[in-house]
């Protein structure tokens, strides 16, 4: 087993989906970590026997002139009374003309409704929100991810009155943001996320070499913040402010970040 | 790219640019449902959507939308045919005897034959399967994978992880069944 705060660094290292600069981190710490190294080696071991041993299930023959059979031609469409460009996601009266397919379409509408409500039950218990533990994994994945080449900032600057603009008619709501150069956290810029099924805006700010992302959702939100935590080598914590929730992490120590915490909620 | 930048109402670019992913489309189905007639008509059935749904696509990677589609026609079956395999979990206590040494764990992954890794991919609870298959045999980047299952990337990466590690436990537990009903014989 890699060390628990390695682990998903070692699986995202090995898809090739880590930035440079935490690949050589991890690379580093490898060198002197047998576990880690070990499971990466598994990892590869295993990646090996996935892509030799046939498991790739290709269609049978015959499937293709099945499926060409069936797709409506495109006379049948011609002659259609609806345009076809403007169907709904769920469309009952534009089926091709056969009478089976149009009962299968009420199984599938049935069928898609029944899954709906089995698996939003199922997957969120609690319809206030997802339990902040996974919240917390969550904002940790997203801030690994923006990490990456390219995905840090979607509006760059330094200037706050950029950014704010910025996320007009993005997100529905105004979050507030500060230069903290002067306080020792110069702002970089912003980008949206997507967090617990809705738009954040995310401020992004740098604390020496470090990156801080801090997420900003409004209030009356049914996604909750985070519990502060430590994971993944990764400090979180959350507050509230001026009618939003505020969520910053970072690899910096946790004490820079109340200081940040503090400095926004002046 | 920009050839493919909208669907059209064109039935032949529907099939110039969907049809080629036919066999991406069926590996989905038929790891997901386990069973080759089933995915043969959930193939089928997620083609007659995706022409319906043509109008709608917005361009971009032709096979994730399609694989997008496969994916919640399977699920959809699932629901109604089998509402077990929904539910259905891994036992994550089950564990190998602690005497696996690594070097003993490698030889033994290295050695599994391909029946064995077979089944044990089909024991994965689906969600994690869905996740291997696309990440190890389609070879989607996490970003795709998000877009297809319609998860955060977060999401994607901890399924993977979890996914690998419950295949490889999964792997030495039917190894160690194997030896000890062969020494039974």
């Amino acid at each position: 087993m890699a060390c628990a705060d390695k682990t998903l660094l070692v699986h995202a290292y090995f898809d090739g989906e880590l930035d440079l600069v935490r690949s050589l981190e991890l690379e580093e710490h490898m060198k002197t970590c047998e576990s880690c190294a070990q499971e990466l080696r598994s990892q590869e071991t295993l990646r090996g026997s996935l892509r030799t041993s046939n498991l790739y299930e290709p269609a049978p023959q015959g499937l293709e002139g099945r499926v060409r059979a069936s797709l409506p031609r495109a006379k049948s469409i011609a002659t259609m009374d609806r345009p076809q460009s403007n169907v709904p996601a769920i469309s009952l009266d534009s089926s091709p003309p056969r009478p089976r397919s149009r009962a299968l379409e009420w199984v599938a509408v049935a069928a898609a409704i029944l899954i709906a409500v089995v698996l939003t039950l199922r997957l969120f218990p609690d319809l206030t929100g997802r339990p902040q533990a996974v919240l917390a994994q969550e904002v940790i994945a997203s801030h690994i991810r923006s990490l990456q080449p390219g995905h840090l900032l979607d509006v760059e600057s330094t200037d706050q009155h950029t950014v704010k603009p910025w996320f007009n008619g993005r997100v529905d709501f105004s979050p507030p943001v500060r230069d903290l150069a002067e306080q020792g956290f110069p702002l970089m810029g912003g980008r949206l996320d997507y967090l617990d099924r809705r738009n954040v805006s995310t401020l992004v700010y740098q604390r020496r070499k470090h990156i801080i992302s801090v997420f900003v959702w409004p209030l009356d939100s049914a996604t909750k913040p985070p519990a502060s935590a430590f994971a993944e080598g990764y400090n979180v914590i959350s507050w509230q402010h001026a009618g939003m929730n505020f969520c910053a992490v970072s690899d910096v120590n946790a004490d820079d970040l109340r200081q940040l915490s503090q400095l926004l909620q002046q | 790219m920009a050839e493919e930048a909208r669907g059209t109402d064109d039935p032949g670019r529907f099939e110039q640019v969907v049809l080629p992913h036919l066999n991406a489309a069926y590996n989905l189905a038929r790891w997901l449902v386990r069973n080759r007639h089933d995915a043969e008509d959930i193939v089928q059935e997620a083609y007659l959507r995706a022409f319906k749904f043509w109008g709608g696509y917005q361009g971009g990677d032709a096979r994730a939308w399609l694989l997008k589609i496969v994916r919640n026609t399977s699920y959809s079956f699932l629901e109604r045919k089998r509402p077990a395999d929904q539910g259905e979990e891994f036992d994550e206590k089950i564990h190998v005897s602690e005497s696996a040494e690594p070097d003993a764990e490698a030889a033994l992954l290295q050695s599994s034959e391909n029946q064995m890794l077979r089944d044990a991919l089909e024991r994965l609870p689906v969600n994690f399967r869905e996740a291997l298959i696309l990440r190890e045999l389609e070879g989607l980047s996490y970003k795709e994978i998000a877009e297809v299952m319609e998860v955060p990337i977060g999401t994607v990466m901890s399924s993977l992880a979890r996914g690998r590690a419950q295949l490889r436990e999964l792997l030495l537990v039917m190894r160690d069944q194997e030896m000890r009903s062969g020494l039974r014989r």
